[in-house]
């Protein structure tokens, strides 16, 4: 059962956000960039299913020269192949584009499954997933947090208000993990080792026959941070616990109008 | 400008609220010239009542075969109502259902997608929109780069659901060609009688203060007497205290509630982006440096176990 995982580089989740010096993009500097968080559950997905059943795992990520790190991150944690589609950054964000850059990486490659995060951790679509399953023409489950895969079918479980829809699909589908779905490895120091003997193939954007300029379906005219908030009502409440609640609920009720 | 198309989303019958404030906001944009696209099993009925919201045309599939959701059956209806209303723009409620079929709808459309919208505002021919990035720690101003149709998908209880009196013709969609491969065969209620974080207007959160899981039922109590949901912070759902599906933060849910009341949760940057744009914060910490109080709009700076059993007492006598 051969796997692909698509992952993509974020900001470390505890960042501190500020603007660039061009008002549309973060500021980089300092920033630690790691696998999106869901990303790690689409890809210890696809090492679980394939020690179970064989098969490979290949890694697929569209970003400029740095993202080389979180395909070396996935394959220290085992993944056995790693395409590197070399681009992006006029693209981050616009779903659509990167839905069809990575359609155009994966034309040629077998696989039974795709497996990406439910979204990008910063730029916050979640739209990827079910473009790039439209465009590949294969069936998809999305924000899955159950999983069992037969030999030419799955079932899934996938999260929605107040329930859980339980979907069966034929093989081969693509599928968005969320948090539940497993426990994702960190890599070992014999991973991290063999990691940097395994290949990675390195494919420019605009081989594929998309120019990121003219194709684009997002342009970002701003970026701002969330104005700042006004100071609160703090009250002192550990010598009176039981009067400071007294006093928050009455403040709730008939200063904030919230209860 | 040729108008624009609403997906209305619909569970056994009942129109989504968010579906609603949908139609709502693009009454608002399009004035007369809106129209829905309702999929579901029996469910023909209700489709006039669209009218009362602002559609003055409702697309409506009808098919044993959609009584549940799936992309393809519900993208192939939608897809199918856009031929026919050839809209500038094609709305959808940021729900679980709207997020999973907009990009889909898109892609099959040839065209973006812009998720999660908190304000619309047109720019001519097309919306321009803001949305929160970074799980809300800061907010991009975007368009579609000329990308037509534009397919937005709005962020649930942001945008009014307001009433106009109007009335819907109802136009079958025939002829579709429903091939699903990714079936529903279930929808299962997980949430055993609770309400969903994402759909609360009220949410109690616990985190590490609590010391324990056992002391959830601290925050359940001070939930139900608010009549709200109950949140965790990232470090109680990784203790294993409570299940991820509670998990407010940017790696679990992003909530906008009226009153958002955070209880043993120092206010790590990944749970204060979940949480932030809450109308009204409360926060009870033992740690008076902790940065939760720096965004709480009120708080109390003590031992929750103290402060919250008079809490509920005083909300109870509240309700009378």
């Amino acid at each position: 059962m051969n796997c692909i995982v698509c992952v993509t580089s974020v900001p470390d989740t505890a960042s501190v956000i500020k603007i660039g010096p061009d008002g549309k993009n973060i500021d980089e500097t300092g920033i630690k960039w790691i696998v999106s968080p869901f990303d790690e559950y689409a890809l210890e997905e696809a090492l679980q299913i394939t020690e179970a059943k064989g098969g490979e795992v290949t890694a697929v990520t569209y970003g400029p020269a740095r993202s080389e790190a979180a395909l070396r991150d996935c394959l220290a944690r085992g993944a056995h192949k790693a395409v590197h589609v070399i681009g992006g950054e006029a693209t981050l964000g616009d779903s659509f584009t990167i839905a069809k850059v990575l359609a155009k990486a994966l034309d040629g490659r077998e696989y039974d499954l795709v497996l990406c995060g439910n979204m990008g951790v910063g730029t916050d679509c979640a739209q990827v997933g079910p473009m790039l399953a439209e465009l590949v023409d294969i069936p998809h489950v999305a924000n899955v947090t159950k999983l069992e895969v037969g030999d030419d079918s799955l079932s899934a479980g996938r999260d929605v208000e107040g329930g859980q829809e339980q979907v069966e699909s034929p093989l081969p589908a693509l599928l968005t993990c969320q948090k539940g779905l497993n426990e994702p490895r960190y890599a070992a120091l014999k991973g991290i080792m063999a990691a940097k003997r395994k290949p990675v193939d390195k494919i420019e954007v605009a081989t594929l026959g998309i120019d990121e300029a003219t194709d684009s379906t997002y342009n970002v005219r701003s970026l701002e941070l969330p104005p700042p908030k006004s100071e609160g009502t703090i009250i002192q409440g550990e010598d009176d616990p039981a009067g400071a609640a007294a006093q928050l609920v009455n403040l709730l009720r008939n200063e904030a109008k919230a209860i | 400008m040729a108008g624009i198309l609403v997906f209305v989303e619909q569970r056994n019958g009942d129109i989504r609220q968010a579906s609603l404030q949908a139609i709502s906001e693009a009454h608002r944009q399009a004035g007369g010239d809106v129209a829905a696209v309702f999929v579901g099993s029996g469910i023909g009925d209700a489709a006039a009542g669209l009218g009362a919201y602002g559609a003055a045309r409702v697309f409506l599939a009808d098919d044993p075969n959609l009584a549940l959701y799936s992309s393809e059956g519900y993208g192939e209806a939608v897809a199918k109502a856009v031929e026919s209303a050839a809209p500038n723009a094609v709305f959808f409620a940021g729900t679980a259902m709207g997020r999973d079929l907009a990009p889909w709808v898109a892609a099959k459309l040839g065209t973006g997608a812009l998720a999660d919208v908190v304000a619309l505002e047109k720019d001519g021919d097309q919306f321009v929109a803001r949305r929160p990035v970074y799980s809300g720690k800061a907010f991009a101003t975007v368009d579609s780069a000329g990308s037509k149709p534009q397919v937005i998908s709005l962020r649930p209880n942001v945008f009014a659901a307001e009433e106009t009196g109007g009335s819907a013709e109802v136009v079958a969609l025939d002829g579709l060609s429903l091939a699903i491969r990714a079936v529903v065969k279930d929808l299962l209620d997980t949430g055993g009688g609770e309400i969903d974080v994402a759909e609360a207007d009220i949410i109690v959160s616990g985190g590490r203060g609590l010391k324990g899981p056992e002391n959830f039922a601290l925050i359940r109590e001070l939930a139900q007497a608010l009549g709200g949901a109950v949140g965790a912070s990232r470090a109680a759902v990784d203790a294993g205290w409570i299940a991820h599906k509670h998990q407010v933060g940017q790696t679990g849910k992003v909530v906008s509630p009226s009153l958002y009341v955070a209880a043993g949760i120092s206010g790590a940057i990944q749970h204060l982006a979940g949480m932030s744009s809450s109308k009204i914060i409360v926060a009870v910490n033992k740690d008076p440096d902790a940065p939760i109080f720096k965004i709480a709009d009120y708080g109390i700076v003590g031992d929750l176990f103290d402060v919250i059993p008079p809490m509920v007492e005083e909300v109870k006598k509240l309700a009378g």
